[in-house]
């Protein structure tokens, strides 16, 4: 005590201290910060989202330029990593923990405990009774104990209890929240999530090169890939022929793991990824690319094999670009492949149905500066025509050559192409875990009625007082003492 | 029966279930608006036991509406089952469970809540509840019939799974009690304005007192709160299984969590602080205005994986 005054400060600092951490931990701040979480989530849902849909947030980005560049300073593109998105869930979660541990270990004080002692006036309960009669507290005590209560047995008096199992579920529901949070953040930090799309024919490999885009959790080792190699050996898509609606996705690949075993056939769909431990392997998405061979003016071959072209439509008109550095001037084609033909005035070249029937390629033929060694990086779907002149249009059948010039391009075919999503995530089983847990915590907690029965000798001598008390109002209890009154007059 | 056949008999259904449901919504009407009058015949005043000679003015007579009532709930029974048979076919017309488009998220989700305010019913005195729940129900299937009717059709492969059947019903589960709830706070609400203003009109003294809804509402949410993070859980696992990650903030995910978060505020209010009454009312539509933002702006104008609304 006579230390305190010579560290005031301190104390004061410790007490600021206390006092801020009673306010967090408070059910007050807690529901607000509950709300806020809400709240917080709702522009993300509004604005597109980087993590989500980039191309969307670039559109976004291209329409109104001031706007989104003030926008992106308060992370409206990324909401769920800001950082002021994380704060209100760091600071709800301290919250809970700062309110949920200290419950926990008195909840785990009380296993075996004997309810509090019977309070002196039980007529103010609000369930009251008086048995008259010679009715004794062994009946009741024994009714008590054979409906689970937990009971304390006092000279003239019984003070009985049931329904722990609230405050457990209640307690296992909260302990189950901050689980979850903790696997999503193994899955964040050693996960990794990467895509790559696939041309029906050929190998992948996994390592980080074969990957169109790949990240890694921040404690995730580059090494830690699983070692497998798929080779896509079909993809048969089926469509209904009235609504042209997608009706099966099926892939099937020849899978290898570790790369070099024994291939083994497996078949990939929309809901059946192919699982190798916490990595999954999803068909994610699916389209054409066109097959060309390109020939200079001597005759030579200097391009040939598939285009991966983007789908654009749900009958998966496609676009892409085939650029050929090495032509001199240099040559590019700004193509549209579409499966089914159709042409009308208005739409010009269309696709009519998602699966190749009649097929067309549809190409424009640029030349001049394709901008491959400016240094910024280009999209291999788009080809940037600002230092390029166009020399020419064409649409080809299969089997059909355009000449442009400077060499030839043919129309050989199709291929399908898929592309895989590549996930490993070892936090998930555990957030699974949390939550089979907290939907048994809330079960149990919801569910269970939490009350206190007293039993009491009369003042007179005879007969007994009886009162119930239930937690939270919940209905039932005055059944329940009707039923005790019942059994100690049956007794009696 | 062929699929068409299924197709036909399934929307000859609904239709039916609209047209007994509109009988349900005027046999409450009546029972509203005309059980209240004043009894100034004597003999029934003296019938009344006790009952002092003043009090005259506010005896009523609600036997003459009882009939209507009764009406209406027969109405609201018929109702669900022709709706229930109307969703079934709907499911053989396809061959799968019937939740592939918004016309059947509708459909189904008007039985849910017909179906959650007579389990209510059966438990609880709230038959006039029945006439809020019948106008939504009606407004519901008019809307799912004429703006929101797609053509029987298979599903497309990202549904093709069991997870289908158990996240959806959930889901819809949920949404139906979530509804029913609503109902029950906004009556409190009005009836709470009423009453403050003075005393409440005399074709609303019939309805329970406000403590009673109070805890009703309560009670609806408690219950169906478990199913709904199931419902959250459930579209979690699917989406690890479909997708490639059991959360990734898409729109709807968004929604629904923010309909949870909403929800167990409205929970923690109650039970830890001690919110009840107006305030707890005014949470408990809240919450129960996300669901219905995230059903109807989210399916219809939202971007994001959960694009299966058919429009």
């Amino acid at each position: 005590m006579s230390n305190a005054s010579n560290s005031a400060p301190e104390l004061e600092t410790a007490g600021a201290l206390r006092w801020m951490w009673r306010q967090l931990t408070s059910m007050r701040t807690a529901l607000i910060l509950l709300l806020l979480l809400g709240l917080a989530s709702i522009p993300g849902s509004i604005f597109p989202q980087r993590s989500q849909n980039p191309m969307k947030v670039q559109e976004y980005f291209t329409a109104n330029p001031t706007l989104a560049h003030w926008m992106d300073k308060f992370q409206l593109f990324s909401v769920y990593g800001s950082p002021w998105f994380a704060a209100i869930y760091i600071l709800l979660f301290i919250s809970l923990i700062g309110c949920v541990l200290p419950r926990t270990f008195d909840h785990l004080k009380k296993i075996g405990a004997k309810p509090p002692l019977t309070p002196r006036y039980l007529e103010k309960m609000e369930e009251f009774t008086v048995v008259s009669g010679a009715a004794s507290l062994d009946g009741a005590e024994k009714w008590l104990k054979r409906n689970r209560f937990r009971v304390r047995r006092e000279e003239s008096s019984i003070s009985a209890e049931k329904g722990y199992l609230r405050e457990t579920g209640n307690l296992l529901f909260h302990l189950s929240l901050i689980l979850i949070l903790v696997a999503v953040a193994i899955g964040g930090l050693l996960g990794s999530r990467g895509e790559a799309i696939v041309n029906v024919g050929e190998r992948f490999v996994n390592t980080p090169t074969s990957y169109d885009n790949l990240s890694f959790g921040k404690f995730q080792k580059e090494g830690s890939l699983v070692p497998f190699a798929l080779t896509v050996t079909d993809f048969n898509a089926t469509y209904n022929i009235t609504t042209n609606a997608p009706t099966d996705y099926s892939l099937t690949v020849q899978a290898e793991n570790p790369v070099g075993s024994k291939p083994v056939t497996r078949i990939i769909k929309v809901n059946s990824p192919l699982t190798y431990g916490s990595t999954k392997i999803y068909l994610q998405a699916n389209g054409y690319s066109p097959v060309v061979t390109v020939r200079n003016s001597t005759g030579k071959i200097t391009f040939q094999g598939p285009v991966v072209f983007l789908p654009q439509d749900a009958n998966l008109t496609s676009t892409g670009a085939i650029k050929l550095p090495d032509m001199n001037p240099q040559i590019g084609f700004v193509g549209s492949f579409v499966p089914t033909y159709d042409r009308n005035a208005t739409r010009g070249a269309f696709s009519v149905f998602p699966k190749v029937l009649d097929p067309r390629l549809l190409l424009s033929a640029w030349q001049g500066n394709l901008g491959l060694d400016s240094g910024n990086p280009q999209s291999v779907y788009r080809l940037d025509t600002s230092r390029m002149k166009e020399i020419g249009l064409k649409q080809l059948s299969i089997g059909e050559s355009y000449n442009f010039g400077e060499g030839s391009i043919t129309f050989d075919g199709w291929k399908p192409w898929v592309n895989l999503q590549i996930v490993e995530d070892p936090g998930k089983m555990y957030a699974l875990l949390g939550a089979i847990l907290a939907v048994l915590g809330l079960l149990t907690s919801l569910f269970t009625r939490q009350r206190r029965i007293w039993v009491k000798v009369d003042p007179t001598g005879t007969g007994l007082q009886i009162a119930g008390l239930a937690k939270n109002g919940t209905p039932g209890l005055s059944e329940e003492v009707a039923r005790l009154v019942r059994a100690i007059e049956d007794r009696s | 029966m062929s699929s068409t056949s299924y197709a036909y008999l399934s929307n000859y259904l609904i239709y039916s279930a609209m047209a007994v449901y509109t009988i349900a919504f005027f046999a409450h009407a009546v029972e509203v608006s005309f059980s209240v009058r004043n009894v100034e015949a004597p003999e029934l005043v003296a019938a009344t036991v006790g009952a002092p000679s003043q009090n005259r003015a506010t005896k009523f007579d609600f036997s003459r509406t009882e009939r209507s009532g009764r009406i209406g709930t027969a109405m609201m029974i018929l109702g669900f089952g022709l709706l229930f048979a109307g969703v079934l076919a709907r499911g053989l017309s396809a061959h799968r469970v019937p939740w592939g488009n918004m016309y059947e998220f509708s459909i189904t989700g008007a039985l849910a809540f017909s179906g959650a305010y007579l389990y209510a019913l059966a438990k609880y005195k709230l038959r006039w509840l029945g006439l809020p729940v019948s106008i939504a129900v009606l407004l519901t299937l008019g809307t799912a019939i004429t703006v929101l009717y797609r053509p029987s059709a298979p599903l497309v492969p990202a549904l093709k799974s069991t997870w289908l059947a158990i996240h959806v019903s959930a889901a819809i589960i949920s949404g139906g009690v979530f509804l029913l709830a609503n109902c029950v706070a906004a009556t409190y609400l009005i009836l709470d304005r009423m009453e403050s203003k003075g005393a409440r009109p005399e074709w609303a003294k019939r309805l329970p007192s406000l403590e009673t809804l109070d805890q009703l509402a309560y009670r609806l949410v408690a219950f169906v709160f478990p199913l709904w993070t199931f419902a959250v859980i459930a579209g979690a696992i699917w989406a690890e299984n479909a997708w490639g990650r059991y959360w990734s903030w898409d729109p709807k995910e968004t929604w629904a969590f923010i309909t949870w978060v909403a929800y167990a505020a409205y929970l923690h209010a109650r039970v830890t602080i001690g919110w009840r009454g107006r305030r707890a009312a005014w949470l408990c539509l809240f919450a129960g205005s996300t669901f219905l933002f995230n059903y109807v702006w989210v399916n219809i104008w939202g971007s994001g994986l959960h694009t299966y609304s058919g429009l």
